[in-house]
């Protein structure tokens, strides 16, 4: 049995569309302009099937950090509808958020690691905000750490850890709530190659126990090698989508 | 919710208290000037409101009536009168005894000549009701009541005493509840400041928080935590030092005008903290709740 995939995120009968059991996320003719009224995601269609590794990428204002903003329902389209395992979030009421959320896993290219806790604290920090009891949390913590390779420095803060250290935590942070999707913006912008490499291994570690996985880069040394579902974006349209490909312009 | 999350949240309430030392400390200053002194008009209209309850209860209307009337009819008169909700108690003075009492004051001293009236009563026709009112506000109304009575002949009132006594525990309330408001708005208005202030500092983990599902509540929480302690600590605070202080300032304004401790009586210090003590810690918990609550709604739309 997969560790992670299995979270439900959203309880039985909150179903909104007729897709498949397949799809995780689609979108279908999302718009998003900002109240500056820059245009940022201009008619998007997209479908990401449950369990697929997906990279987006293209330059910076290409609208790939929107997206990932309106999965986490930090915005809101301004047209078109997006749906996460069957669920209209367009429709989504505020208190129902941070269930939501609870299904997504959410690493960043700055960490956001709480600087006043250690390694420990930071991986239960998530747990605890999800009312896990104590006890739970006393064992999954250690799991979590010694999968992303980090048992021995439960006790360090993050200003003592590396980059790749550090991203290290953040991902067993996203991991252990056993997520159904796991958002990652761009998490290896602040890496060297080594410890891009490490992240990237761990991410497709997860993958394969059945996470969708979706990864905001500029890496293309990284993308052009893992041969994954690339998904290119340019002023807010996707410019191509090609599986087992390479990075494009 | 689960017990852990409350222990979480009661722990990052007071971690916050000590994240902001600077801010805590002026908020809780702030909240302990503002229930001392309200604690000091709390005591001050307690101590008048007791005092004007004891004048009014020394107040009191006297009620003659009709030549000719019964002391069958007086005495239920009195019953009637006595029902009434402005009145404490009545007490009735027959004919003989007003005599009575009345030669013993006018003849002192040559009682012989009081023998001179015996079995004549001048004051045959005088016999009284006392009636002591339960409120001096309500004189008037009792006046205009008894005088509406036909076999009252006469009815004797202290109309200035009476209004004065209402006049000067209304004055003493509205001043007190004006200041003691102004404090309180005061000090709503410095606990959301320090809150505010702690949401600043923690902006970015309230964000991560977010991110990772917490719920409103769970972020809200520490800073609702914060916000009653501050609350709570600024209200004990300056009830303990009037505890403490009440006694010695009686005692030293009683020495200091020995005049008054034939009129003042004060109240001792349980009587009044049987009220202040919860008054003052709800209010203490009820200005903190209110400035963090308010200040975490309008800050933590994430």
């Amino acid at each position: 049995m997969s560790p992670w995939g299995s979270r439900k995120l959203f309880l039985r009968g909150d179903i909104d569309c007729i897709y498949g059991e397949y799809e995780m996320i689609v979108f279908e003719n999302v718009s998003k302009t900002y109240e500056t009224g820059t245009p940022a995601l201009n008619n998007v269609n997209l479908k990401i099937e449950k369990g697929e590794f997906v990279f987006i990428v293209g330059n910076s204002g290409s609208g790939k950090s929107t997206l990932i903003k309106l999965l986490l329902k930090e915005l809101e389209p301004s047209g078109g509808k997006i749906y996460v395992n069957n669920k209209l979030l367009n429709r989504m009421k505020r208190r129902h958020i941070p269930r939501y959320r609870r299904g997504l896993g959410v690493v960043f290219q700055d960490f956001r690691l709480l600087k006043d806790r250690n390694v420990y604290e930071n991986i239960a920090f998530a747990q605890r905000v999800v009312g896990t009891p104590a006890r739970v949390i006393r064992r999954q913590v250690p799991s979590m750490l010694s999968l992303v390779g980090l048992a021995e420095k439960y006790r360090s803060y993050p200003k003592q850890l590396s980059g790749g250290e550090q991203q290290r935590v953040a991902l067993a942070r996203a991991l252990v709530n056993n997520p159904a999707i796991l958002l990652a913006d761009e998490p290896t912008g602040n890496l060297d190659p080594r410890n891009s490499w490490e992240i990237m291994r761990l991410l497709e570690e997860i993958n394969k126990r059945g996470t969708t996985v979706l990864v905001v880069t500029h890496n293309q040394e990284i993308v052009d090698a893992m041969k994954k579902r690339v998904i290119t974006m340019h002023k807010g349209l996707i410019t191509s989508d090609e599986k087992k490909s390479g990075y494009h312009q | 919710m689960r017990f852990n999350t409350i222990v979480y949240c009661l722990k990052q309430g007071i971690k916050n208290i000590f994240r902001n030392k600077l801010f805590s400390l002026a908020s809780i200053s702030t909240m302990a000037a503002c229930i001392f002194l309200f604690g000091l008009f709390y005591s001050i209209v307690m101590n008048v409101q007791f005092m004007v309850k004891e004048a009014e209860s020394s107040l009191c209307v006297t009620v003659f009536f009709e030549p000719g009337t019964s002391e069958t009819r007086i005495s239920v008169l009195g019953q009637q009168i006595a029902g009434r909700n402005e009145v404490s108690h009545v007490e009735y003075t027959s004919a003989d005894e007003a005599w009575d009492s009345f030669k013993d004051v006018y003849f002192e001293g040559n009682e012989e000549y009081a023998k001179a009236f015996m079995g004549d009563n001048p004051l045959i026709n005088c016999a009284y009701q006392t009636i002591y009112l339960s409120e001096a506000s309500m004189q008037e109304s009792l006046v205009n009541y008894l005088e509406s009575i036909p076999d009252v002949r006469k009815v004797n009132k202290s109309e200035l005493t009476a209004n004065s006594f209402a006049d000067f525990g209304m004055l003493i309330g509205y001043v007190s509840g004006a200041i003691i408001l102004i404090l309180l708005a005061v000090a709503v208005f410095l606990i959301s400041n320090t809150v505010s202030v702690g949401i600043t500092v923690r902006r970015e983990e309230i964000s991560i928080m977010k991110l990772i599902g917490a719920t409103d509540f769970f972020v809200r929480a520490p800073f609702l935590v914060e916000g009653i302690l501050i609350g709570l600590v600024g209200a004990a605070i300056p009830l303990a030092a009037i505890y403490y202080l009440y006694g010695s300032v009686i005692s030293y304004v009683l020495e200091q005008f020995s005049i008054l401790s034939s009129v003042m009586v004060f109240l001792p210090i349980t009587d009044v903290f049987r009220s202040l003590l919860p008054v003052g810690l709800i209010l203490g918990v009820g200005i903190g709740f209110l400035g963090s609550s308010t200040t975490t709604r309008k800050h933590l739309r994430v």
